[in-house]
């Protein structure tokens, strides 16, 4: 178990610049997940921190050992990777042992260990095949099982559950959390999928283009977005984001929402700053679940605005069922429950929670704290 | 019922054509080999009266003998047997020594590149486009200053040299279809360059090394012009005391001794062709079918 520090780094392949003064810290035994959509550099920075490729300015330090030169063999780190890499000549007990033997492990600790991590991850009577005759899921399993043989300071997964099927990749998720729980050492994981995001990590840092866009726990990327593109990756379905122009109405600054069939409605927005005041073009973001189905009794409710309007699509997901309706000549999709679903072509009555949405720059994309 | 009939029928016509096209050709290079090996075992009254496709009346091993025993060639009488033996000392060390140095510059250029590696291998690949000729006086210098010349040594070293560029091209191209995440898994399991090279990627090797060998072993025996310029004598290899052999005869032209010299000259590349044979037409396409 191991902090780790990356400090200003960057990453230059030739002329072009992949990580651009990359910041995050996370303490000993944290889950950190490195996510954002492809491209974005996830995989160099993960590189970066193994020791496989050289970084181009800044820092890397694991506990108090700034390792910006050291090998890869003597970070103390262990990789799992996108497709498993697992050694195809050797059998899964060799593929396990590789790693130990070049340590010099003794034999009887080696033995130790393959036995105690083929019972935690059940491949025990795996042991004597070879790689081409296990399935994914099985392979998936050995390769971590290789990770976590070698007991090192810190783990670094590489989008390890990409090639699964769905159902497994939900299994494998919530069995490296048990997994992370039970060992309690530091890891490190890479993904571009936002839900393995949430539902793994103590610290998230959400990536685009080389640059950390926000590096914050999952609450905190959830409810406070830094900007339009953390608020839109993350999330299912994304929040909408409406156009509006603001108004100073009774006194206080809101934002008008026109519906498709003509009718009005406010938001108040929170204060009148620089960039909230009247005029202003913004964006308002709003979570599907924050325009809900419309309560007995809500009208009492004073961080409720009732919200008339068509809808154009009904997609019932199960728990909940996603309506499509808009206003400022924007799609949105509104988060009701199964009961209360309407058909298409209906006219419906949303409880709007004025107290939730975010309002962002729209040339920027950054948020504007009111 | 008709449009099928019809169908299969130009189907069956198509089958001939592909299939008398096929057997044409094995016939075109089946046809030498069969006047050869006949004429090898004729004696030499049989050669002059009978004709050239004509079966032996009575076979006589004698003219594999002497080819291989007792033929005139230059100045000995030993036939081709000294010759066969100085091929074989050459063809194992040049072939195991190109294909061992091409398949460490094959690994080192798909999985440790280096600034201008691929530059590198661009130059190398040079290598395999330039004709015999043009090395010749150069090789003869470096030959002579290294004080190999007219050995059997030298002409291991010449053929080392000259078969890198292939044996380099062939592991390069096999290797870079090897994914580098077991390359990247090896080095974080502590693994070094040559323990990467030994315990990973030899054993997936088999394929490429099988081609390398069969394309190397065939290159070099069959090879006659550096055979010829950077020997003499005793170290000449079987290509040259073939072709001394049949100048040399003295009176009369042996026709069944330099058939059957020709034909155990031509038998150790059949033989690996035969062993190896399936492992060529798979190494060649194993790359392709991985992508
Ligand atoms: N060796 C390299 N040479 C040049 N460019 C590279 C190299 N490796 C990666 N890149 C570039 O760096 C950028 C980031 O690549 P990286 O593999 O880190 O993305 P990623 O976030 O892991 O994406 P994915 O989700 O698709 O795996 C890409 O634009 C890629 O083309
Ligand atoms: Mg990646």
């Amino acid at each position: 178990m191991a902090s780790l520090v990356i400090d200003n780094v960057t990453k230059a392949f030739g002329r072009v610049q992949v990580l651009k003064g990359i910041d995050i810290a996370v303490d000993a035994g944290e889950f950190l997940v490195l996510v954002g959509p492809s491209g974005c550099g996830k995989s160099t920075l993960l590189n970066l921190i193994a020791g496989l490729e050289s970084i181009t300015t800044g820092e890397i330090r694991m506990g108090d050992r700034v390792v910006n030169n050291i090998p890869p063999k003597d970070r103390d780190i262990a990789m799992v990777f996108q497709s498993y890499a697992l050694y195809p000549n050797m059998n899964v007990r060799r593929n396990l042992s590789f790693g130990l033997e070049t340590r010099k492990v003794p034999r009887a600790e080696i033995e130790n260990r393959i036995q105690r991590v083929a019972e935690i991850l059940q491949i025990e009577n795996l042991l004597e095949r070879k790689p081409s005759q296990l399935s994914g899921g099985q392979r998936q399993r050995v390769a971590m099982g290789r990770a976590i043989a070698r007991e090192p300071l810190i783990f670094l997964f590489d989008e390890p559950l990409s090639n699964l099927d769905a159902k497994l990749r939900v299994e494998m998720r919530t069995e490296i959390k048990k997994l992370h729980q039970r060992l309690g050492t530091t890891i490190v994981y890479v993904t571009h999928d936002q839900i393995e995001a949430m539902t793994l990590a103590d610290r998230i840092a959400i990536m685009k283009d080389g640059i950390v866009q926000q590096f914050d726990t999952p609450d905190g990327v959830y409810a406070n977005p830094a900007n339009l593109f953390v608020a839109g990756f993350i999330g299912s379905p994304a929040m909408n984001f409406i156009p509006v122009s603001l108004s100073r109405e009774n006194g206080h600054l809101v934002a008008p929402l026109v519906t498709a069939d003509g009718r009005r409605f406010t938001v108040p927005v929170p204060a009148d700053t620089g960039a909230l005041a009247p005029e202003r073009e913004i964006i308002m973001g709003i979570r599907p679940e924050n325009i809900t189905d419309f309560q007995e009794g809500m009208q009492s409710w004073a961080h409720i605005a009732a919200l008339e309007c068509g809808v154009n699509v009904v997609e019932p997901t199960g728990p909940d069922t996603l309506v499509y309706t808009e206003v400022n000549q924007t799609q949105i999709v509104c988060r009701l429950c199964p009961d209360a679903a309407p058909k298409a072509g209906d006219t419906i009555r949303l409880a709007f929670d004025t107290t939730k949405p975010l309002f962002f720059e729209p040339g920027t994309g950054n948020r504007i704290e009111g | 019922m008709p449009d099928a009939i019809r169908r299969s029928r130009s189907e069956t016509a198509g089958r001939i054509l592909i299939y008398g096209t096929l057997v044409l050709f094995a016939v075109y290079f089946l046809v030498p080999l069969f006047v050869m090996v006949i004429t090898s075992v004729k004696n030499m009254d049989e050669i002059r009266t009978g004709t050239l496709i004509a079966l032996p009346q009575q076979p006589t091993l004698e003219p594999w003998l002497k080819a291989w025993g007792y033929a005139t060639i230059g100045v000995t009488n030993e036939g081709i047997r000294g010759f066969f033996w100085n091929s074989i000392r050459m063809v194992i060390p040049a072939v195991l020594f190109s294909t061992l140095i091409g398949a460490v510059n094959g690994y080192v250029l798909s999985k440790w590149r280096f600034r201008g590696s691929d530059t590198f291998f661009a130059m190398l690949l040079l290598g395999c486009f330039i004709p015999f000729q043009v090395v010749l006086l150069p090789m003869a210098r470096t030959l002579g200053f290294l004080g190999l010349s007219e050995s059997i040594w030298g002409l291991v070293l010449v053929h080392t040299v000259y078969g890198l560029a292939f044996t380099t091209l062939f592991f390069r191209n096999y290797y870079v279809a090897v994914p580098s995440e077991l390359v990247n898994a090896a080095r974080i399991d502590g693994a070094g360059f040559f323990r990467i090279f030994w315990k990973i990627m030899l054993p997936v090797s088999t394929p490429i090394f099988m081609v390398t060998i069969i394309w190397q072993t065939t290159q070099i025996w069959n090879d006659f012009l550096f055979g010829v310029c950077f020997s003499t004598g005793e170290t000449q290899p079987v290509t040259v005391a073939l072709n001394n052999l049949v100048n040399t005869s003295s009176s009369v032209k042996e026709y069944n001794v330099d058939m059957a010299a020709a034909i155990i000259a031509a038998l150790p590349t059949l033989f690996v062709y035969f062993v190896a044979g399936k492992y060529f037409v798979r190494g060649l396409t194993a790359g392709a079918v991985k992508g």
